[in-house]
């Protein structure tokens, strides 16, 4: 008997890479169906054939048991396929309804008032909060997502793929997810939900798909699996899921902000009145949603960013006023590895050697640049990372996403820095990866190194971190121990209440 | 005085509201087209040759319609199916035109508009609304090129923000692959989006070779393609605001002669120099003001491939 949706030897290549490699996958209506994999394992690649995104070099999806050629996002429509995407796919400057009638072919003119009705109505069924005329751009990242599982509902769309839905909401914002997710199933839906967290997929999934390299490992139910069988599954040999947070003495107060104010172009407030000390063999971690002061603050300690007040101390010398050069030969190193991981720190057209050589080609003597240190360097960080890369002399951009980030902070290590500032250095990378960034912070901390560690992972900032501040709006929320503090505390303090919590 | 000077400035400015048209069509798509000045030109031949050899005015806007679309047409292929850099594109559409209408328009150097054109072009007063005091005068005595870059200015207006298959476009060039996920066709909605606009160029470039000057000279456009491509921004793609830009800047066009009139000491070659001048002013304060809603969309000059990762 076949599945419900049934996509059977799913082939797709980009140029030589291959994406998805030969892939069965079988859903039924009224499941949640989790497809587990890491990153470039081929789960987007996979449900954006589903959607009609990528046409499949071969194999077939049947619908219903009818095979359907997927050759177009209408036609996914067509049949109730319904995506919401990783990157979220709406047009900023029009409002919610707009963004919901996109492509529908009903009626020349706009009727208001009536389709407000029945986004309404539709809301209201499903438990969506949505205000019909606010801007996208007026929207938080959760309303954003909201709305787009709106718009393919809107559709009437009963096969459901939501790619990495939680890896920009609140705790609290995932909960109110998976209570959507429950009522689609609920209603008869089919739910394919994409995800790397564990966690998320033992709360939610009725059955599980592993996928490694590209190819299917294996098909599950809930009961039968535990995390680290799936862990395993997925990353193909034995891991171990605790990150390790060394015992250390905390040192000497090496850094003091206090009150740190910033503004930004448009004259908003994104830093108000930023305070606290971090001092060596400590890792103090940053959580917070994306946007509410993060990168302004790592900018500001670098000297890339101006303040409007305050004040900051780097062994009780004020580094305010300084250059980035100044601030960088102190000993304070940062690695931001933003979203589109190439925005900051490095230079995608030139090549290892001379991404290293970036940051202190001007220490050199005479007209000529002296590659020959620097090779070196590049050569012992690929052994050290393990960098995957044709050589030290191809060019950043041919490197993956994870090998470019390595990249970045082994050049930031290779600095010898005294003060280590790191955001999202794991964005988007493996488990594997992943784990091996924590080990090299980690021994940095050892060392002797004074860490601020800007992450996403609430898990992995408990683990990690000796203490954790929690920004929202680009104020302190409060300064916990994370020996002490859950993850429901911190998600409430991320979405702005305040605690009176400042432990140093 | 005034009143002349300000109609004047509204038959100055017909070329140029049409050209802004055309362009905020095409960059509503998502295409960035440099090309304006070049399909204005080859629009500019063509409605005045065969307005010229066949006598027929109607056949003569059709010419010049087609030559603006088939320029166009150019630089779609190259930038919507090929994928080809938009800028480069734009301005080789313009060098282009510029040859185009060169070597076509050898022949035509001197030749006047026939009677029976001029006269199907005469300005004529709008029924009722002349009657309007002062704006009856200055916006509805004119010839029927200008009612029908009214027309087209509303027409737009309505189909870009009042009608599904407008908010599609809008939605194309704004963010390509949340229109394409929306099941709207990408390429057929640029391909005839930018075809549409270079027309209304060419219908612009015709305007100074029928009825503007009427006779070929060679440049007849002048430098008002590329005017016409910073009204785009003074009138933040909105149809609307491109009349009043247009009619702005046609009357910087002519107020030299209106100076010179009046027997004020100052430069011809400054007065010259105001289209231009003007133009830069505006692009710097315009890039100044910041707000969400005045700004270029946001897929503007990039090139969309469904597959791309």
């Amino acid at each position: 008997m076949m599945a419900d949706i049934a996509m059977e030897g799913i082939t797709k290549t980009f140029g030589k890479v291959v994406a998805n490699k030969n892939i069965d996958l079988q859903v039924k209506y009224g499941e949640i169906h989790a497809l587990l994999g890491e990153n470039g394992a081929g789960k987007s690649t996979l449900v954006n054939v589903l959607s009609g995104i990528y046409i499949p070099d071969s194999g077939s999806v049947y619908i219903d048991g009818k095979e359907t050629r997927l050759n177009s996002p209408r036609i996914a429509a067509e049949v109730g396929i319904g995506m919401i995407h990783q990157h979220f796919k709406l047009v900023e400057n029009m409002n919610a309804r707009e963004n919901i009638l996109l492509g529908n072919k009903k009626g020349l003119l706009l009727q208001k008032e009536k389709l407000n009705g029945e986004i309404v109505a539709l809301s209201e069924r499903f438990g969506l909060k949505i205000n019909p005329d606010q801007k996208v751009y007026d929207m938080t990242v959760g309303e954003k997502q909201k709305l787009e599982i709106m718009k393919v509902l809107f559709r009437g769309a009963n096969i459901l793929i939501l790619d990495e839905p939680t890896a920009v909401l609140t705790p609290q914002e995932t909960e109110n997810l998976f209570e959507i997710i429950q009522k689609m199933k609920d209603e008869g839906c089919a739910v394919i939900f994409i995800t790397h967290k564990m966690n998320e997929v033992m709360m939610i999934a009725d059955r599980i798909t592993v996928l490694r390299k590209g190819e299917t490992v294996k098909t599950l139910t809930k009961e039968e699996t535990s995390p680290q069988e799936l862990a395993e599954l997925m990353v193909g040999h034995k891991v171990d899921l605790s990150i390790k947070r060394p015992k250390t003495e905390k040192g000497r107060v090496l850094l003091e902000v206090k009150d740190l104010q910033a503004v930004n172009e448009e004259g908003i407030k994104t830093l108000r009145g930023i305070s606290f000390k971090l001092a060596t063999r400590e890792i103090l971690g940053v959580a917070g949603l994306a946007g509410n002061g993060q990168k302004e603050l790592c900018e500001a300690l670098a000297g890339l960013y101006p303040i409007t007040g305050g004040s900051i101390e780097y062994l009780g010398e004020s580094l305010v006023g300084k250059s980035p050069r100044e601030i960088s030969s102190l000993g304070i190193s940062m690695s931001f590895v933003p979203e589109d991981r190439l925005g900051m720190g490095l230079v995608a057209a030139m090549d290892m050697v001379d991404n290293f050589i970036l940051k202190d080609y001007y220490k050199q003597k005479g007209m000529f640049v002296d590659r020959k240190q620097a090779r070196e360097k590049a050569r012992q960080a690929i052994k050290k990372l393990d960098i995957s890369t044709p050589g030290i002399n191809n060019s950043i951009r041919e490197l993956s996403g994870g090998n470019i980030q390595k990249v970045l902070l082994a050049r930031e290590l290779n600095s010898n820095p005294s003060l280590l500032i790191t955001a999202y250095p794991v964005r988007g990378l493996d488990i594997n990866v992943s784990y091996k960034i924590y080990d090299l912070i980690n021994e940095e901390k050892e060392k002797g190194v004074a860490i601020l560690y800007v992450g996403e992972d609430l898990d992995v900032l408990l683990e990690l971190c000796d203490r954790i501040m929690v920004l929202c709006h680009g104020e302190v929320m409060g300064i916990l121990d994370a020996d002490k503090a859950g993850k429901e505390e911190l998600g409430l303090l991320m979405s702005g209440e305040k605690t009176d919590k400042l432990g140093d | 005085m005034t009143v002349s000077f300000l109609a004047a400035a509204v038959v100055a400015g017909t070329p140029l509201l049409f050209a802004t048209l055309g362009e905020i069509i095409t960059e509503k798509a998502g295409n960035l087209n440099l090309g304006v000045e070049g399909m204005m030109l080859m629009g500019a031949v063509s409605g005045f040759y065969v307005g010229v050899t066949t006598n027929q005015p109607l056949l003569a806007l059709a010419a010049a319609f087609l030559a603006g679309a088939g320029g166009a047409l150019i630089f779609a292929v190259l930038t919507i199916s090929l994928r080809a850099n938009q800028v480069v594109s734009g301005l080789a559409l313009t060098i282009f035109g510029t040859g185009f209408s060169g070597f076509i328009g050898q022949k035509l150097i001197g030749q006047v508009v026939p009677n029976n054109l001029k006269a199907f072009f005469k300005p004529f007063p709008f029924p009722l609304l002349n009657r309007i005091p002062i704006l009856g005068e200055v916006l509805f005595s004119q010839d029927m090129f200008v009612y029908l870059g009214y027309a087209a200015a509303i027409v737009i207006g309505v189909y870009l923000y009042k009608t599904r298959l407008g908010m599609n476009l809008r939605a194309v060039g704004e963010n390509p692959a949340a229109a394409d996920a929306a099941g709207i066709n990408i390429t057929l909605n640029k391909y005839l989006h930018v075809l549409l606009g270079g027309a209304l160029c060419g219908l612009g470039g015709a305007y100074l070779s029928l009825v503007y000057v009427p006779a070929w000279q060679e440049n007849v456009i002048a430098g008002r393609g590329w005017i016409a491509v910073a009204l785009v921004i003074f009138a933040a793609w909105n149809p609307y605001k491109a009349v009043i830009g247009a009619f702005l800047f046609g009357g910087l066009d002519i107020i030299g002669f209106r100076i010179q009139g009046t027997g004020f000491p100052v430069s011809l070659y400054f007065v010259d120099m105001l289209p231009y001048l003007a133009t830069i002013v505006i692009l710097v304060i315009t890039s100044m003001k910041k707000s969400r809603e005045n700004v270029p969309p946001k897929g503007l000059g990039v090139s969309y491939f469904r597959e791309e990762r």
